[in-house]
């Protein structure tokens, strides 16, 4: 058998796959849109408290796999997964799993800042509204006050809670977006470029806070920034035409590859 | 040199163009206005508003009745039309490449340019004939049923227009479609809906057609809904049309307070759309 997912090279102190510990277990995973396939035998695991970093090019299938992973793609039509992701062992494209249920475990962070045109307190307090997982007045603005300490924000916004959210800068929108998602407690973050809109300070913000969540949080991040990638996260994805290239350990990946692409690709060769 | 003077001149020659294009389309409106406003005021005083029409030949006397019976009229079209119109909005948007949604489009669009006298018509069907009796409900009911394809159609292309990452961010957090739907995408979208409801009731609000034989007429002051009742545009109608001097004084100063809810509506559409757009914080 020709084997067309490389599989990572075993060193001592490298990438050991995760096996039965992962949080995030994907298994020959094939992802179409109508006809078309995005992804093509994709396995990888992922682990807890560890940053994930998905990168290649665009049209890679990245975001695709990102959004898989708490179904976001459902609501595109002509979506279909073959294969299995499992998360703490449980195969959430089973259809004992109601994609909701599953959304509030798995927070997402997208691209660009999509804040609710209502005031900061309410985009926090949504997902703790519609999950019902506040029972007072005081314990819900208990909780959008913490998630706007984890998110970094608080201090600019603690006056001005009540204002419209669509008024902050862009960076503060994104950190808004972040605290709306962990508001609801979730396991996993995912997050699809958080930073590819914002300026070098924002960014910098963003990612010294992915640098801080990731003790609470397992967090996978798409992201087009290798820098980033370097900078952030414990494990590199490398994606390549809806194949998944190579996986290790970051360092490993941006200094020693055991492929040539992902070698020619973090170098800067193509892309 | 030349060729910047005749684009100079050229681009002069098209705004001057384009500036009495908007003159000559405002002409109209002006005329409207100065007669309305010239003759109306001359009629209009405070018994206008408070009194009674008087028996013919007798001077004064007023519209208490029509006035109160628009603002009956159109409220009751309201309740029917805002529900119904703003939920097939959102059936349309939410369901945009299905067929039924076509077709409900299609069947809106086409009650929209049905003429109104055949909605009337379809009142008078309706209502009328089986309670044997003209009514304000029916009047409400045929005024309701045009406003239905004008909210309808005004909330599906509002909606659309709100980007779909505002529902994914809902989605996201473990909203069900629904949920994203009526807490997020709607809201993000009110006030512009709420500017196209006010303006369809001023729409309505000058119809005459509809109302001849649904709410009829009514020379009597009367809140009961399954009687029938007077309003502003068919009291303008019948004064108008009449032959006494009186009665035409009192259509002009019909007109000119129809005119001013109209005009009123539209400022209370902009102003309540701006408030609500500076909590949105677009303003």
């Amino acid at each position: 058998m020709a084997a067309p997912v490389p599989t990572p090279t075993m060193t001592p102190t490298a990438f050991v796959p995760a096996g039965a510990a992962a949080k995030i277990d994907v298994r020959q995973m094939h992802f179409y849109y109508g006809p078309r396939r995005v992804l093509d035998n994709v396995t990888l695991q992922i682990r807890p408290h560890e940053v994930t970093a998905l990168i290649g090019p665009s049209g890679c299938g990245k975001s695709t796999f990102l959004r898989s992973i708490n179904r976001m793609n459902d609501i595109v039509p002509g979506a279909r997964v073959e294969g299995s992701i499992c998360i703490d062992g449980q195969d959430i494209y089973a259809p004992s799993v109601d994609p909701v249920d599953l959304r509030r475990r798995v927070g997402m962070v997208f691209q660009k800042s999509n804040p609710f045109p209502k005031s900061i307190f309410e985009n926090v307090a949504y997902g703790l509204r519609i999950n019902r997982l506040a029972r007072s007045r005081e314990e819900l603005g208990g909780r959008v006050e913490s998630s706007l300490k984890s998110a970094a924000l608080w201090d600019e916004v603690k006056d001005r809670l009540h204002t419209s959210a669509l008024a902050l800068s862009g960076g503060q929108q994104q950190r808004l977006c972040i605290a709306r998602a962990l508001a609801v407690e979730p396991d996993i973050l995912l997050m699809d470029e958080p930073a590819s809109a914002l300026d070098p300070i924002a960014t910098q913000r963003i990612e010294e806070l992915v640098y801080q969540l990731k003790a609470r949080y397992t967090i996978v991040i798409v992201t087009h920034n290798m820098q980033q990638a370097a900078r952030v996260s414990d494990v590199t994805a490398f994606f390549w035409l809806g194949k998944l290239i190579e996986c290790d350990r970051t360092n490993k990946i941006f200094t020693a590859p055991s492929q040539k692409l992902t070698e020619d690709y973090v170098t800067g060769r193509f892309g | 040199m030349t060729r910047t003077r005749r684009r100079k001149l050229l681009s002069s020659l098209f705004v001057a163009f384009c500036g009495s294009a908007v003159v000559v389309a405002l002409t109209p409106l002006a005329f409207v206005l100065f007669f309305v406003v010239s003759q109306g005021a001359r009629a209009v005083n405070l018994e206008f508003f408070t009194h009674m029409p008087t028996p013919v030949g007798e001077a004064g006397g007023g519209m208490a009745n029509a006035i109160v019976g628009t603002l009956i009229l159109t409220s009751l079209a309201a309740m029917i039309a805002v529900p119904i119109g703003v939920i097939s909005g959102v059936y349309m948007s939410e369901y945009a490449g299905t067929r039924f949604a076509a077709l409900v489009r299609f069947a809106a669009d086409t009650l929209n340019g049905v003429p109104s006298i055949v909605i009337g018509l379809f009142a008078y069907a309706v209502v009328v004939v089986p309670f044997k009796q003209f009514s304000a409900l029916a009047g409400g009911f045929a005024l309701g049923t045009m406003m239905i394809p004008i909210i309808a159609r005004t909330t599906e292309e509002l909606l659309l227009l709100v980007p779909g990452s505002m529902r994914e961010g809902a989605l996201a957090l473990g909203a069900t479609r629904a949920r994203a739907v009526f807490s997020v995408v709607l809201p993000a979208a009110l006030p512009g809906i709420m500017t196209g409801i006010v303006l369809a009731l001023a729409r309505i609000a000058g119809e005459t057609a509809p109302l001849l034989f649904t709410a009829f007429n009514n020379r009597f002051f009367n809140i009961r809904l399954t009687q029938p009742l007077s309003s502003l545009t068919v009291q303008v109608f019948t004064y108008a049309t009449g032959p006494y001097e009186d009665w035409h004084r009192q259509a002009w100063a019909g007109a000119l307070v129809l005119v001013t809810i109209v005009f009123a509506c539209s400022l209370a559409a902009r102003f309540a759309t701006r408030r609500l757009e500076r909590m949105h914080g677009r303003a």
